[in-house]
């Protein structure tokens, strides 16, 4: 019987890290796509030249001053939503919860935004800063959000999360248009742009700016899959199992806002990603953390890649920005789950 | 039926009602008096008196005054108006808190079929471009409701109906812009769907009048009947209601109220959450008295807010919708925390 369980569980663990990397090699594939895809288009070949440095100037310069740090910042920003996602689903135990329908990315959102209004001059904030203006932001929300769904006795309502967040988020974007509506025509243009989600004018110093915050919160999140199979169970059974389980949903709720507010910080408000990501991965190997989170990550960079290689090259003269394309996509799916969803 | 629902203890006030109908009807004249005295023009009342009586059309203040200010303050008045009693006659008919047109994504549907118009037929004449906007709106409410009707478990909760309205608001939110973004509409847009009444005019107002004013009439007229509706489908039933027909009525009635409003002044949203609670508070549960109160109070609310979005930042404006937001978001949370009791 024993033997039997940890058969099971031995074949679960091989067929997972099979479908993890079978979406590896297709987020691969995709890469390889969306490098060829564009305004100018450079055939596979070729790109593998400029890779290696036989390039043309032209070839060059489109490749690796335009085309790579974005997709590169797509990949990063996918994975961070998706991942913040992950953990805003497990904390407050229901499947609806994002960090854009809760309102966090527009906290993100509205903070960069106060500094570009108040420092016209610099009218792009360092890139370096932007991160770090935008988890006050999004912080700040989600203690607001924690606070107004949080009473006494009964904990966090998943309800009440989703309705304060919905709130919170209607109040942000009224204050963000007011500042929006201030901003002189080509600050206006930009800003409305970022906030739908583009990746368009991204370059290598946003990548250095958002690498040191994946390249630590992710692994991070990673080694609390553990936690966050307990968290997800009854609140009862979580605390038996010897969790303090209030502190560990407030980091692992910090880790969330720090990813989400760094990719808003790069590539504006992108909805969805957080909801899909983890959802799709699921589906495909359940709800075990340390398998679900590398296929979350994963999707998510997927989704916002793909967006991004559709949004720029479904339109001849203008983008579409990545944050259109996966609203357009993910909005459906949405709605599906909230058919499916019992209460 | 008079008889069966004045035996039913329906908590109501009619005495308050009248007060609140007297006091604001005076409030919106003074409203609007002092919404075309307030601008960047520095204008003074005796101004606006000969403007009105003796009107000077060399006169750049009396031009100002007739061209710009009163169908600006009138247009105020009006989509306040019809906000308030969409929302009433949704929350009536639903029996749910949180109803509001702005939040169940009506005003969005609008907007979006009103972004394909400018788009795709920007020559056709306003008179025309408003019964599109009377589809979007039918087009917003079918998609959120049938996603909450459709739902497993059947039941339309408030929260399923929200969470309906913020994805499909946010959907096609999401369309508008791209469609206006392709077709370099985006500036303008964005200050009308922020919500704003500086830029309604007169031909706006003259089209919207009359389709606002039948729809309150026809709101005043199934009142009763969404009275008793308000008690549950199945009492009204009971009582021998026609309960579709009074739905299909109500939800015409909330279209046109709401394509009007958002045709001319972009999504206002939180106005339909706003009056008919405090409404409720004051007058009792009888929609025969929370339509009239809700209409009047919703017009005084708008009145003065756009007096506001005037002198907050003079000389710029501050989006209408924004400063209402800012008012609606803490009512819509202090509802939220009440869901105990009235939201399951």
């Amino acid at each position: 019987m024993n033997m039997d369980i940890l058969i099971h569980a031995q074949k679960r663990k091989k067929r997972s890290v099979k479908l993890i990397l079978l979406v590896s090699v297709l987020l691969v594939l995709v890469f390889v796509i969306s490098l060829n895809t564009g305004r100018y288009s450079i055939a596979p070949l070729e790109v593998w030249q400029t890779l290696m440095g036989n390039g043309s100037r032209k070839q060059n310069i489109v490749l690796f001053d335009l085309r790579l740090p974005r997709m590169i910042i797509a990949v990063f920003i996918g994975a961070g939503l998706a991942i913040s996602g992950a953990i805003l689903q497990g904390i407050s135990r229901n499947g609806l919860s994002d960090p854009g329908i809760l309102g966090i990315n527009a906290g993100a959102g509205l903070a960069v935004l106060l500094f570009v209004s108040l420092y016209p001059a610099t009218s792009l904030a360092p890139p370096f800063l932007m991160p770090f203006l935008a988890l006050v932001g999004a912080g700040l929300t989600a203690l607001l959000i924690y606070a107004l769904s949080y009473k006494k006795g009964q904990g966090i309502s998943p309800t009440r999360l989703l309705l304060s967040g919905i709130a919170v988020g209607a109040g942000i974007s009224a204050l963000t248009v007011i500042l929006i509506l201030q901003l002189n025509p080509r600050n206006f243009e930009f800003v409305v742009t970022w906030q739908m989600g583009s990746l368009w004018g991204a370059n290598w110093k946003f990548v250095i700016a958002l690498l040191p915050w994946m390249v630590i919160l992710l692994p991070y999140v990673y080694l609390k899959s553990r936690t966050m199979n307990i968290l997800s169970m009854n609140e009862q059974i979580s605390g038996g199992l010897g969790l303090s389980i209030n502190r560990e949903r407030l980091v692992l709720l910090a880790a969330a806002v720090g990813l989400a507010a760094s990719s808003v910080a790069t590539g504006g408000g992108i909805g969805f990603v957080g909801l899909l990501g983890p959802h799709i991965a699921r589906r495909i190997v359940g709800p075990q953390h340390q398998y679900m989170l590398p296929l979350t990550a994963l999707v998510g960079a997927l989704l916002v890649l793909t967006g991004d290689t559709i949004g720029r090259s479904i339109m001849e003269n203008t983008e579409v920005p990545a944050g259109v394309v996966i609203s357009l996509l993910g909005g459906p799916y949405f709605i599906y789950l909230l058919m499916r969803s019992k209460d | 039926m008079t008889k069966v629902i004045s035996n039913t203890p329906i908590r109501t006030r009619p005495w308050a009602a009248v007060i609140i109908i007297l006091v604001g009807a005076a409030a919106i004249v003074l409203g609007l008096g002092a919404s075309i005295v307030t601008g960047v023009a520095n204008i003074s009342f005796s101004t606006v008196w000969d403007s009105v009586f003796s009107y000077d059309l060399n006169n750049e203040h009396h031009v100002i005054i007739h061209s710009i200010r009163m169908p600006r303050a009138l247009a105020g008045a009006l989509v306040g108006t019809a906000f308030a009693v969409a929302g009433a006659i949704m929350q009536g008919m639903t029996r749910n808190p949180i109803a509001d047109t702005g939040l169940l994504g009506i005003n969005a549907g609008a907007g979006f079929v009103l972004v394909l118009v400018f788009a795709f037929a920007p020559w056709l004449p306003f008179k025309h471009i408003i019964l599109f906007s009377f589809i979007g709106a039918g087009l917003g409410a079918g998609l959120v409701f049938s996603i909450a009707y459709f739902s497993k478990g059947g039941r339309m909760t408030p929260l399923r109906l929200v969470l309906a309205g913020a994805v499909v608001g946010s959907l096609l939110t999401g369309l508008s812009q791209a469609l206006s973004l392709l077709f370099q509409i985006n500036y303008d847009l964005a200050f009308w769907s922020a919500g704003g009444v500086s830029t309604a005019e007169w031909f706006q107002v003259s089209v919207m009048l009359p389709w606002i004013v039948g729809g309150l009439i026809v709101a005043i007229l199934i009142s009763r009947s969404i009275t008793v509706l308000s008690l549950g489908e199945d009492v009204a039933a009971g009582l021998g209601q026609r309960t579709k027909w009074v739905k299909a009525m109500g939800t015409i009635v909330v279209m046109v109220l709401t394509g009007a409003s958002v045709s001319t002044v972009g999504g206002v949203a939180f106005i339909g959450l706003i009056v008919p609670h405090i409404v409720r508070f004051l007058v009792g549960v009888d929609y025969r008295w929370i339509i009239p109160c809700s209409a009047v109070l919703g017009g005084v609310l708008v009145v003065f807010a756009d007096i506001g979005a005037k002198m907050i930042a003079m000389p710029y404006e501050t989006p209408l919708g924004s400063i209402i937001a800012v008012i609606g978001v803490p009512f819509f949370l202090y509802l939220a925390r009440q869901e105990r009791r009235e939201l399951s």
